[in-house]
């Protein structure tokens, strides 16, 4: 759904490090960054066969990424390169407090 | 900063109300304004039109207000303050069919985003959806 004729797809993945996978405040600290970009974004776990949403809250807490597991990330439009990157950092990083 | 719709937390529980509020700007931050009101005036549980109207107005925005309640009172109490307010503010607060606790998380970071009322509350209103 995401795939566009024209525009070009950035993909991003990273190994979620938090302790505890992807629980409610680090699902809120991910949907607020993505939700600054134009782009439209998706993620999934590695290998699962549903995209979700990047922007939306309660499907990014309901995706229950365990610790360890790789996230993919996908973003096409105009800051599609930026926010991928973005989002990558965020996970990395492990969402430090103040980051989205 | 870009104007961000308000949140309205109502419990029975002044507890509850004021515990979700807290989760709500940890989890989420201060650029969405919070309020709460939870027990009656005498301090035992319940709901209060009035301090529903003292917290719709702590947490106005000219993007509107979302409302998050608990059971029952809050719900019918919360639709009553509406009624009570100016009819040009009537129309910019909504009552969200949700879960009290993850609503208001959902519909703040929403609101966080600079979303319009209709889309905070429809975020809100997700987990209620299936």
């Amino acid at each position: 759904m995401l795939d566009r004729a024209d525009g070009q797809i950035f993909t991003g993945n990273v190994r979620l490090v938090h302790a505890v996978g992807m629980h409610a405040r680090p699902a809120v600290k991910l949907t607020k960054l993505a939700k600054k970009f134009q782009a439209q974004i998706s993620v999934r776990v590695a290998g699962a066969p549903e995209w979700i949403n990047a922007k939306s809250v309660a499907k990014i807490m309901a995706m229950r990424a365990a610790h360890g597991s790789t996230i993919e990330i996908k973003a096409s439009g105009s800051d599609a390169e930026a926010a991928v990157a973005a989002l990558v950092d965020l996970v990395a990083s492990d969402f430090p407090d103040g980051a989205g | 900063m870009t104007d961000t719709v308000g949140i309205v937390i109502v419990s029975h529980s002044s507890d509850i109300a004021k515990g979700t509020a807290d989760m709500v700007r940890q989890m989420v931050g201060s650029e969405v304004k919070v309020a709460f009101c939870g027990g009656n005036p005498d301090g035992g549980l319940g709901t209060s039109v009035p301090l529903i109207i003292d917290a719709i107005n702590a947490a106005w925005s000219p993007k509107g207000v979302a409302v998050l309640v608990d059971l029952g009172g809050a719900e019918t109490n919360s639709e009553m303050a509406v009624e009570m307010l100016e009819p040009a503010r009537r129309d910019l607060v909504v009552v969200c069919n949700a879960p009290i606790v993850e609503g208001a998380v959902m519909a703040a970071t929403e609101a966080a985003g600079g979303s319009s009322l209709a889309q905070v509350k429809a975020v809100a209103e997700e987990l209620s959806a299936d």
